[in-house]
């Protein structure tokens, strides 16, 4: 508890550091260029393939397991939709990036820490937190929605996949059940889910990255870490800005 | 000038410094020499300010580093650079962008100006042609002499070397000391180097520090390290028999 405690207060203290007036904003945008690709646009392949196969399952699982001759032709795209657009695009999408993306900035920033190449920006004057940390932030951040956006849209097309090619379902069937009753603000509390998922995988996998103490093992360690800890961040908050935003 | 008075610096109350005071002139190599765990790093540290010590003053030109606060301290360290033992090369940067870094972050001049200091520190480590390849594409040494490139890009006025020698053959570890030692002569800084290289003490030792043990236990010149008395800087220096040789000969060599 002692330790947790310690550990929330370094986090605290760590992204006051990191939240400041960049030093040069040529500096800062190069960065942030720089993280929007790797951590962004780099993630869109696996985003594309999770989602797509993953709406091509639910279809098939709802159509398969829940719809019955007494429940309405609809039913298995209506489902399809609310499954992708309130959780899966965003929650478990998030999820699925705190492996990739967590792991990826606390090795990173660990194996920069070990090889003293934190010190080097620390000793040239430069503030390394905000220098490291915040473009990858707000990269992450910022590239969200989009990667959301891609997981709702290869969700939907892998559903259709399961009509068009494995005759599953009817493509009409299926169109009417995306579309009936669609509530826009729906795909708002993804996005807006999505946010808050982004800050925490980019901020705590940089915490733990950023705070290695130690050898490759300790690298190893903290990037476990980063991504148990997202894991259990994520959950946590979704439940919370579920019962937020759905009221 | 740096100037140490009573520095002071303990882990978990277990002293690992102790009433260290000296002065490291500028224009000259000083050398902080002692075993391995002697404390030589954790003074290094406490000098650049990434530790912070318990007790004492650190005078740069009489300015007390740690009298002041967070920004006189950056504007400070814009005056320093450092040489790391693993080199400490940023490694998702060229050689030119890691050179070119210092310059990019704390310059007011054009691209094209940083771009020619750039260049021309790169020359001056011999390492014009490999200004597009990435660290882990040179080698050991070649690393050294783009961190002291770095290093040197603001033309800082006080430069730290943390074991510079380390992992490199005995003729790149020449080439590196004569560059930091002329480099030194040149812009007049005032340069601290950690080491146990004994070639180096030998060769560039302006003013060495012997540390033992957290305590300040000897300090003179290269030359009169062959005429101390001091026993635990004798078993530290001319461990090996070779050394021991060179001593033999040296004093032979003065007598005569």
């Amino acid at each position: 508890m002692f330790k947790a405690l310690q550990q929330l207060g370094s986090y605290m203290i760590l992204m006051g550091r990191t939240f400041g007036r960049p030093e040069r904003w040529r500096m800062f945008f190069k960065q942030y260029a720089k993280e929007l690709e790797q951590l962004g646009v780099n993630s869109i392949g696996i985003v594309l393939l999770i989602s797509f196969f993953i709406g091509a399952v639910i279809c098939i699982q709802i159509k398969l397991n829940i719809q019955s001759a007494w429940m309405p032709r609809f039913t298995t795209g209506f489902v399809t939709r609310e499954i992708m657009l309130l959780e899966f695009s965003s929650s478990i999408m998030c999820l699925i990036l705190a492996g990739k993306v967590g792991s990826n900035i606390a090795s990173e920033l660990g194996t920069m820490r070990v090889t003293q190449q934190i010190d080097a920006l620390e000793i040239m004057g430069v503030n390394s937190a905000n220098f490291l940390i915040m473009p990858k932030i707000a990269a992450l951040v910022s590239f969200i929605p989009v990667l959301v956006s891609i997981s709702i849209f290869a969700g939907i097309l892998g559903a259709y996949a399961t009509a068009w090619f494995g005759g599953i379902i009817n493509a009409e069937d299926l169109t009417y059940g995306l579309q009936y009753s669609f509530t826009e603000w729906f795909v708002w509390c993804g996005i807006i889910k999505s946010f808050f998922f982004a800050f925490i995988i980019a901020s705590v996998s940089s915490f733990f990255g950023y705070t290695v103490e130690g050898g490759s093992i300790a690298v190893g360690k903290a990037s476990t870490d980063a991504v148990v800890c997202s894991s259990i961040l994520i959950l946590f908050s979704d439940l919370f800005l579920t019962q937020l935003l759905t009221k | 000038m740096i100037e140490l008075k009573s520095v002071c610096k303990s882990f978990e109350g277990r002293t690992v410094l102790e009433d260290i005071s000296t002065v490291f002139e500028n224009g000259k190599t000083n050398l902080i020499i002692g075993q391995s765990g002697s404390g030589k790093t954790v003074l290094m540290k406490s000098i650049v300010g990434l530790l912070t010590p318990e007790q004492g003053e650190i005078l740069y030109d009489g300015r007390n580093f740690l009298n002041m606060n967070k920004k006189e301290k950056i504007a400070l360290r814009r005056e320093m650079g450092m040489i790391f033992q693993s080199a400490a090369l940023f490694d998702s940067m060229t050689v030119l962008e890691n050179v070119m870094f210092p310059l990019d972050m704390f310059s007011t001049d054009t691209y094209r100006d940083r771009l020619k200091r750039a260049r021309f520190c790169l020359d001056r480590v011999n390492l014009g042609e490999a200004q597009q390849k990435y660290p882990g594409e040179i080698s050991g040494g070649m690393q050294k002499r783009v961190a002291i490139a770095r290093a040197i890009a603001l033309q800082p006025q006080y430069l730290f070397c943390d074991e510079p020698n380390s992992g490199l053959d005995p003729k790149t570890s020449l080439v590196i000391d004569e560059l930091i030692h002329s480099i030194t002569t040149e812009y007049n800084m005032t340069t601290i180097i950690n080491t146990h290289d004994m070639n180096s003490v030998l060769g560039i030792g302006d003013s060495i520090l012997f540390i033992y043990e957290g305590r300040q236990e000897w300090q003179g010149t290269k030359e009169e390290i062959f005429t101390s008395s001091n026993r635990r800087l004798n078993d530290f220096i001319f461990a090996s028999d070779l050394l021991k040789k060179v001593k033999d000969m040296e004093m032979t060599t003065r007598e005569g």
